[in-house]
């Protein structure tokens, strides 16, 4: 019964009592679940134990860039088409870190966006909780949280009495 | 928090405002069929002086570059006068948007989207003038590195290469950023749309975000070091600008300090353009809860400090002049004192030094009138201080057989006022489709100082 739907959603009013149900149902044994605000609570993250990973990529990307910057300009001017220019040496590095410097803030910054966006897996047309009774507004004023009935400790009647206990304003099914 | 709340001080925002009311006031001045009067003409007045703009342009590509009032002496004019003009304004942008965040500056938050947009629109238009004035704009690709049939490549020791990478990065960079913040509230605006169109529309930029806390989590991360990154960029991009002119052996030109003096010089405009721009907008969409006195007596602090920096570098510049013992240099500064320049000059020191120094007064910095025109000055100050530094290190270089005069013709004229228009009929756009207040920043703030008042 609990496979046809997508899990049940919680509507609180206030951003501390989303963070106080999400703290009860941790507590309870639920993993697999998502709070969802109209502004980042920072709290929320530390309590599902999510540890943002981007900062890995964007070091990545700095260096692809660095790399790829002084690279290009070596190839160029050392081995593809070497010139001699005011007397300088062909593989005259001083003239080329600024380069270097904005590549590795151009591929590091573009990183940061797009590698963000796919760790979250966007573009995503379509998602179940879209579904949610009300969840226009938790781009508004309102502030959510969800049990996915994967979750193995779902059950549709338990899992909302328990939902039910945390004084929200609401609780809905979600249909996937 | 490290923002100081002094209970005598004019809040960071209007009292009584909840989540709910940030939403409905920011998505309001969107999601209405009623155009204002007053922004069909401000922007037809703007998108006259676009068409402007367009005009000059085609007559420029007609006829080429010899309609401008350039000669041999002086082969930089107006066009590297507003390239460097235009490039300046957008740092403010940037700087609120990245230094200030890094700074946790909570003020920021109402003003940093429209500085951005600002940024967005200015470098646009600064990147225009150096492609029109090669001449042969549509050739303006061979100043990218590719493996080209020439077999050339670009000339990687030249601070005009370096300008092409900062100037291209930095459009990039401040777009992706601008984009990026934009994401939850163009989210908002799909929630909040009733049209099934606008929903879809706004829908598609939103890109599918619904507020999860692992997302927020990701996205917090990434702004912060985007910002971590744009902060060293911002202050790059003019320091580049100023090699330009630095690593060049042109008398008033090749001198060690022209690249902080660029830098403080670019956020002295942009925060004089923020001004100018932020005051006539909060007066018409009534915006005076999130837009405090305030900010712009933040604002102008910024200014005075920036300003006095910019007036040391004047100083430092007749100084250095004299200390070099240079004949050249001496003779640059005394031509520009006293030469055909000589009223431009002053009334750049006038506007950009002397104006400024009002902002000293807690009184001038509450007067908003006043502190229009200060920041109007500015605008016209630098625009000034970009042509002095141009025209008159060339119009009289080291052999007198080669002196000339120089001055802007119609056609110079008619395409800078054009790119004016064109920058404001953006700005117009702009205010009438996408949220010009960030508003899940608003509303963070608005949690913040809901703590904040629980505590006392």
């Amino acid at each position: 019964m609990s496979e046809s739907v997508y899990g049940l959603i919680a509507k609180f009013d206030s951003p501390e009592a989303v963070v106080e149900a999400t703290r009860s149902a941790r507590e309870a044994g639920y993993r697999r679940m998502e709070a969802y605000t109209p502004f980042p609570i920072e709290e929320l993250a530390e309590i599902l134990e999510f540890k943002p990973k981007i900062q890995y990529l964007v070091f990545l990307g700095g260096l692809i860039g660095a790399i790829g910057g002084f690279g290009l300009q070596y190839y160029a001017s050392v081995i593809s088409y070497p010139l001699i220019i005011g007397g300088r040496p062909f593989n005259s590095w001083p003239a080329f870190i600024i380069i270097v410097f904005e590549m590795t803030i151009l591929v590091a910054g573009i990183v940061a966006v797009f590698g963000m966006l796919g760790l979250s897996g966007f573009p995503m047309p379509y998602h179940s909780v879209f579904n949610a009774k009300d969840f226009r507004l938790v781009s508004r004023d309102k502030f959510f949280l969800v049990i996915e009935s994967r979750d193995p400790r779902f059950d549709a009647q338990r899992t909302r009495a328990f939902l039910e206990s945390l004084n929200p304003e609401e609780v809905t099914e979600v249909q996937p | 928090m490290s923002a100081t709340t002094d209970p005598a001080e004019v809040p960071v925002l209007g009292p009584g405002q909840t989540y709910a009311t940030v939403t409905d006031r920011v998505t309001g001045v969107i999601l209405t069929k009623k155009t204002p009067k007053g922004w069909l003409l401000g922007f037809g007045i703007a998108f006259l002086f676009m068409m402007l703009m367009l005009f000059s342009l085609t007559v420029l590509f007609a006829k080429g570059t010899g309609i401008w009032g350039l000669n041999n002496t002086v082969a930089w004019g107006f066009a590297i006068v507003n390239f460097v003009w235009w490039v300046g304004i957008g740092h403010a942008g940037t700087l609120i948007s990245a230094i200030l965040l890094l700074f946790r500056q909570e003020w920021r938050n109402s003003i940093n989207r429209f500085a951005e947009a600002m940024t967005i629109f200015a470098v646009a238009n600064a990147g225009l003038f150096p492609i029109i004035h090669t001449g042969r704009p549509w050739l303006a690709y061979w100043l990218l590195p590719y493996p080209s049939l020439l077999q050339l490549w670009p000339q990687f020791r030249s601070p005009l290469l370096w300008d092409v990478f900062a100037i291209s990065t930095y459009v990039t960079i401040s777009l992706l950023f601008w984009y990026m913040g934009l994401i939850p509230d163009f989210a908002t605006l799909r929630d909040m749309a009733d049209n099934k169109a606008v929903r879809r529309i706004y829908g598609v930029f939103a890109l599918g975000w619904r507020g999860a806390s692992r997302h927020w989590a990701q996205y917090n991360r990434a702004a912060l070091l985007l910002a971590a990154l744009a902060t060293p960029l911002v202050v790059s991009v003019h320091s580049v600008v100023s090699f330009d002119f630095a690593v060049s052996s042109v008398p008033g030109w090749h001198t060690t300090f022209l690249p902080p003096y660029f830098v403080s010089g670019a956020i002295f405009s942009g925060f004089a353009m923020v001004m100018t721009l932020a005051i006539p907008i909060r007066k018409f969409y009534h915006m005076e809860d999130f837009i405090t006195d305030r900010h712009l007596e933040n604002m102008a602090k910024v200014m005075l400090a920036t300003g006095l920096i910019v007036f040391y570098a004047y100083i430092m510049e007749v100084f250095f002049a004299w200390y070099s013992g240079n004949q050249y240099e001496k003779f640059m500064i005394y031509n520009r004192m006293t030469g055909p320049y000589a009223p431009y000059y002053w009334a750049l020191i006038f506007f950009n030094g002397i104006m400024p120094q009002l902002l000293w007064f807690k009184k001038v910095r509450r007067n908003i009138p006043l502190l229009f025109v200060i920041s109007l000055g500015v605008n016209v100050g630098m625009w000034l201080e970009r042509f002095i530094i141009v025209v008159t290190s060339l119009h009289r270089e080291y052999l007198p057989s080669t002196w000339a005069y120089y001055a802007g013709t119609f056609w110079d004229w008619s395409l800078y006022i054009g790119t004016i228009g064109f920058f404001v009929a953006l700005l117009f756009l702009f205010l009438r489709v996408l949220p010009m207040i960030n508003m899940f920043e608003m509303k963070e703030l608005v949690h913040h100082l809901s703590h904040r008042g629980k505590e006392h």
